[in-house]
């Protein structure tokens, strides 16, 4: 093909979304109302998935220590923990460093309990980071079975909730996001099939004129991804709008540590690239299913 | 140019509209095609460009033989033929002259060369200043004209012309005929098939009479031959 015939095609496609005038606008309305749910469960669902990965990767294994291993023991303790599978790193942390963080973790509050810093009811701790978060619940049940380990602590419940969490919402969200796709494209041919039951006589007398299949498919193809396109230009400017808005004025507010949603710059963008490439195959996938048909002239 | 044998065609509803055929055109003939309403003049026309296929016989246009030809062959086989329909087969919703640029965009002319040709091919038809109206806008002999524009804008090897002057008034017919003579002068091959016995009668030609789906006469500077 050549490169003016290609810009014909362009030509082609664009005169026909005005063509079609209302089935254009229809096509371009269920694209959008599409990508504004695909993108606002997109939104959710990367930040719940970064929120997550943020709260697993803060958790670590606390093993407290027997008061009764003396040094020796603590020591062949740590190389033990050490070469299990799965670990990143092991530090001593001694029961006055403990207490400390303690103190630290408790703010004004914590001075108040520097009387007992004679008697120290903290103990030895082993903080063992896993490689990876989704070992630590059977890394922790192997070091609690390992002499001279008192007990562990790693956050239980937080992980296992979280986990759960985490694989519904994405579970949901992609059978959603996936349905929601489906359907566009569904009311997407449909509209350009109503369109194309007046094109298919069209079609034949092209074909009668010495057309070839790809050139009457080009401009489809066209217009298609310029319906996909122009369907995604309002749920684009809503999430840059919105997700600029809550990244500028509700996190801050929001005060839990875990909660710190993907930063703007360059989050929105991606997303933004991801919501027009979406469209646009919506559109293409749409107008090629529909005139496919129509070409056994 | 064109040689059929022994073409039978029936369609899908059971009618046999040729039974039968052979022939033989030479590059650069002219050939009137004659014959009573429903003989079977416009399938013997379709089968050469393949709008239908024989039911048996073999058919060779432009040394292609449409038998063996594949279906993405097609496309190229119609771009040497321009064809006239009976039925004009506009795009409804371009323009005239978008219409006409149509055939010519397909074989990838530039833009120049279209608007050239475009323009020069309405002159001929005078039809220039028309060009922007679309179908619904024109009467039924305009709109064979710009069919007929459209058929020769790129210089084809062969035009077939079904009933190119069904629509027109005598003097627009005439007009026609002498731009059909001029381009069957240059070496081009026409067929036309037609109901008019003035035409044929004054402008002596080949004539090839179909009835009932068999070649019933095949004379050169033939005579109409039916009364009308
Ligand atoms: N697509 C079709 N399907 C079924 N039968 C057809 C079809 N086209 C034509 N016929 C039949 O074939 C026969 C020949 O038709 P054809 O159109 O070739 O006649 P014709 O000689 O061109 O007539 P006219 O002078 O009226 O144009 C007719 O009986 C017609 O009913
Ligand atoms: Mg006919």
């Amino acid at each position: 093909m050549k490169f003016r015939t290609l810009k014909r095609h362009f030509r082609e496609g664009i005169k026909n979304i005005f063509r079609n005038g209302w089935m254009s606008i229809a096509s371009i309305g269920a694209v959008t109302v599409t990508l504004v749910l695909v993108s606002a469960f997109l939104i959710i669902m990367l930040n719940l998935n970064q929120m997550a990965k943020k709260v697993e990767a803060d958790v670590v294994i606390n093993a407290l220590i027997d008061l009764t291993a003396d040094s020796e023991d603590i020591k062949a303790l740590g190389e033990d923990i050490e070469k299990l599978d799965g670990v990143e790193s092991v530090i001593f942390s001694s029961n006055d460093e403990e207490l400390k963080k303690f103190m630290d973790s408790m703010g004004d509050e914590g001075d108040s309990w520097g009387l007992i810093d004679q008697d120290n009811p903290l103990r030895h701790t082993y903080i063992v980071q896993p490689a990876n978060p989704g070992d630590t619940e059977p890394l922790a049940k192997k070091i609690e079975e390992m002499a001279n380990v008192y007990k562990v602590n790693y956050g239980q419940d937080v992980i296992k909730n979280l986990f759960q969490f985490n694989k519904y919402a994405r579970t949901i969200g992609l059978v959603l996001i996936g349905g929601l796709i489906l359907t566009a494209i569904f009311l997407i041919s449909n509209t350009i099939k109503i369109t194309i039951m007046a094109r298919s006589r069209e079609i034949g007398i092209m074909k009668l004129v010495g057309a070839t299949n790809n050139f009457i498919r080009w401009p489809f193809f066209i217009e298609g991804m310029f319906l996909g396109i122009l369907g995604a230009i309002i749920p684009i400017m809503s999430v840059l709008g919105i997700y600029y808005y809550i990244d500028a004025n509700v996190v801050d507010r929001i005060t839990y540590e875990f909660f710190d949603i993907l930063p703007f710059n360059p989050f929105a963008w991606q997303l933004s690239l991801l919501v027009l490439a979406i469209g646009a195959l919506i559109g293409i996938w749409g107008s090629v299913m529909s005139v496919r048909k129509f070409l056994n002239v | 140019m064109i040689l059929m044998d022994d073409i039978y065609k029936k369609y899908a509803n059971g009618v046999t509209a040729l039974n039968g055929i052979s022939v033989d055109i030479k590059q650069g003939e002219f050939v009137y095609i004659v014959g009573p309403s429903g003989a079977g003049k416009s399938t013997f026309i379709k089968l050469m460009y393949r709008q239908e296929k024989p039911t048996s016989g073999k058919i060779i246009i432009n040394e292609k033989d449409l038998q063996t030809l594949q279906e993405k062959e097609i496309p190229y086989l119609r771009r040497d033929i321009g064809v006239v329909f009976q039925d004009f087969k506009l795009l409804p919703r371009l323009t005239v002259y978008e219409n006409i640029a149509f055939a010519l965009e397909v074989i990838e002319e530039t833009p120049r060369n279209i608007r050239r040709r475009v323009m020069d091919v309405l002159d001929l038809v005078g039809l220039k200043n028309k060009a922007r109206f679309i179908p619904d806008e024109l009467s039924g002999g305009e709109q064979q004209r710009v069919s007929i524009a459209r058929a020769i804008v790129n210089h084809p090897k062969l035009v077939i012309a079904d009933e190119p002057t069904g629509n027109l008034d005598p003097d627009t017919s005439w007009e026609i005929m002498r731009t059909l003579e001029e381009i069957n002068d240059k070496g081009t091959t026409i067929i036309m098939a037609t109901h008019s016995k003035e035409i044929v009668n004054k402008i002596k030609k080949r004539v090839i009479a179909i009835e009932n789906g068999v070649i019933v006469r095949d004379e050169h500077r033939g005579e109409y031959g039916y009364e009308v």
